[in-house]
């Protein structure tokens, strides 16, 4: 049996046999949007954003009802590795909103800092501030814009944020011209010195290999952080040197009592954090004349 | 011999009527080609958000619905395989800004408008409009080159929006499936210039031919 041609009839199946459990997954409410509708959906004690309903494993950013500071998902637990590369962030920028998580633990964190956030779809916007508790303040706004139009517009400004996060990846649909060595190349004219690149990236598929030799051709080495059980990958990347091992270490001590509410046991982030290049590296480097990412995950 | 004149200008023979399926079906697959890597060429400076698509598929209708009107009217006066072949290699040689312009336009454009549905909507113009309206031209002077009798007329027309829609179904495919992953942006522009250029030669060797048979 052919089974790429019987796929698509066993999904259906298996969709069919799996109704029942996720008709107790109950929608509370459809934004929307210009994009793919966002709907929200509560389950288990836990409120989730969704962009296609009908794959169960599509959740964009979960919280958890009962204990709202217990991060959710590894990826955002994993992505917070960033401050040991940068424990002092004072102007931060987030590519892709989500529920908010990110850059509302940042403002918990480091009530000083400056945050920027940009989110393409105003109806995700939306969603975060009526359903997960996302909140602006003074200096922290969301930009409804598209990142990479934001991103190069503030090189040409010369605007300097010392912590970037990239997280515009949204399931189905890759954002094709985020993931390209131009792209890239404006991130890191945006970057201080002592700043950290925190990007959110694809562990599995044959992106992973694409990604890893675009992100080496402009940052050179950088720490690359997997952990079994997530199917994503955490690039952590600076304009000049990594930090050493040991530095890691130290800082994961000074963090440790910050972080932990959160549920994330940051002591156990350094030894899994690595230079070594798994993937080939003979593998074609993506760029705006070439990037295929949709066709390649 | 104005009659005359007018006879040649049309195609009888059965190689020169198919040569004119055939790049009807070449420029509708080129056109789609282009307006799908159009989207990834404005990508790098206005994003790729709802509203940058619809710039791009706004300003290639509107190339379309004028390269018909003025192509229906140059289809008036004297028609003949010159004119068409002319069509060819002016789509060709507009087709280059796109490669080698496109950056210095859209920075700046980029820099002097703010708002990406502006900015992305004049970069198509900007670039996208001169070849995507002469190639808009090819469809109704087409028809009149195939035209025979009045009778035949609506079939005639029937026949090239089939090989021509169907050229720009095979184009949106093929663009997306397979030559964005195979080949650069621009290697890919080349290609379609090349087809182009290739159009231009199928008819100019194929009205010789029937010329040729004609006189003999």
């Amino acid at each position: 049996m052919n089974l790429r041609i019987w796929s698509p009839l066993l999904c259906v199946l298996v969709l069919i046999s799996a109704a029942p459990a996720s008709a107790q997954r109950q929608v509370i409410h459809e934004e929307r949007s210009q994009y793919r509708n966002v709907l929200v959906t509560e389950f288990n004690g836990q409120r989730c954003m969704l962009f296609n309903i009908h794959r169960g494993d599509m959740n964009q950013t979960c919280i958890d009802l009962r204990n709202p500071k217990r991060l959710v998902f590894n990826y955002t637990k994993m992505s917070f590795a960033g401050l040991l590369l940068n424990p002092e962030p004072e102007r931060i920028l987030v590519a892709g909103l989500g529920g908010g998580t990110i850059p509302m633990v940042m403002r918990e964190l480091y009530p000083e800092a400056e945050i920027d956030v940009l989110e393409v779809d105003q109806a995700v916007v939306n969603v975060a501030r009526e359903f997960f508790g996302y909140q602006e303040d003074e200096k922290h706004e969301v930009h409804v814009v598209d990142a990479r139009v934001y991103i190069k517009r503030a090189g040409l400004r010369g605007d300097k944020y010392d912590y970037i996060v990239l997280d515009a990846f949204s399931g189905e649909y890759i954002p094709e011209h985020l993931l390209t060595r131009e792209f890239l190349e404006e991130v890191k004219a945006l970057l201080t010195d002592d700043g950290v690149v925190v990007a959110n990236t694809f562990a599995s598929s044959d992106l992973y290999d694409y990604e890893s030799v675009t992100y080496q051709s402009v940052f050179g080495k950088f720490y690359n952080f997997k952990r079994a059980g997530s199917g994503n990958r955490i690039i952590l990347a600076t304009n000049g040197e990594l930090p050493e091992l040991g530095d890691l270490r130290r800082r994961s001590r000074e963090l440790y009592d910050a972080l932990a509410p959160y549920d994330m046991n940051v002591l156990e982030y350094p030894p899994l954090l690595t230079t070594e290049a798994d993937w080939d590296e003979s593998t074609r480097i993506l760029t705006d004349q070439y990037s295929p990412a949709n066709l390649l995950n | 011999m104005q009659q005359q004149q007018a006879l040649v200008s049309v195609s009888h023979s059965v190689a020169s009527r198919l040569a004119i399926l055939a790049v009807a079906f070449i420029n509708g697959f080129v056109i789609m080609s282009i307006e799908l890597l159009g989207g990834r060429v404005l990508a790098p400076y206005f994003g790729s958000s709802v509203h940058v698509w619809g710039s791009i598929i706004a300003v290639f209708m509107l190339s379309l619905s004028l390269g018909y009107l003025w192509g229906g009217k140059l289809s008036l006066r004297n028609p003949g395989h010159r004119t068409f072949i002319s069509f060819f290699i002016f789509a060709a040689l507009l087709c280059l800004p796109i490669i080698y312009l496109a950056d210095p336009v859209m920075r700046t454009i980029f820099l002097s408008i703010e708002d990406p549905r502006y900015g992305s909507l004049w970069s198509a113009v900007l670039l996208y409009f001169a070849p995507i309206c002469v190639m808009g031209m090819v469809s109704p002077y087409s028809v009149r080159l195939l035209v025979l009798t009045q009778e035949h007329s609506g079939g005639v027309a029937g026949m090239l929006y089939f090989v021509s829609t169907l050229g720009s179904a095979l184009g949106t495919l093929a663009t997306s499936f397979y030559f964005v992953m195979w080949f650069e942006i621009n290697q890919v522009m080349w290609g379609c210039i090349v087809a182009l250029l290739l159009c231009a030669a199928l008819i100019a060797f194929s009205s010789r031919h029937a010329i040729k048979e004609q006189k003999s």
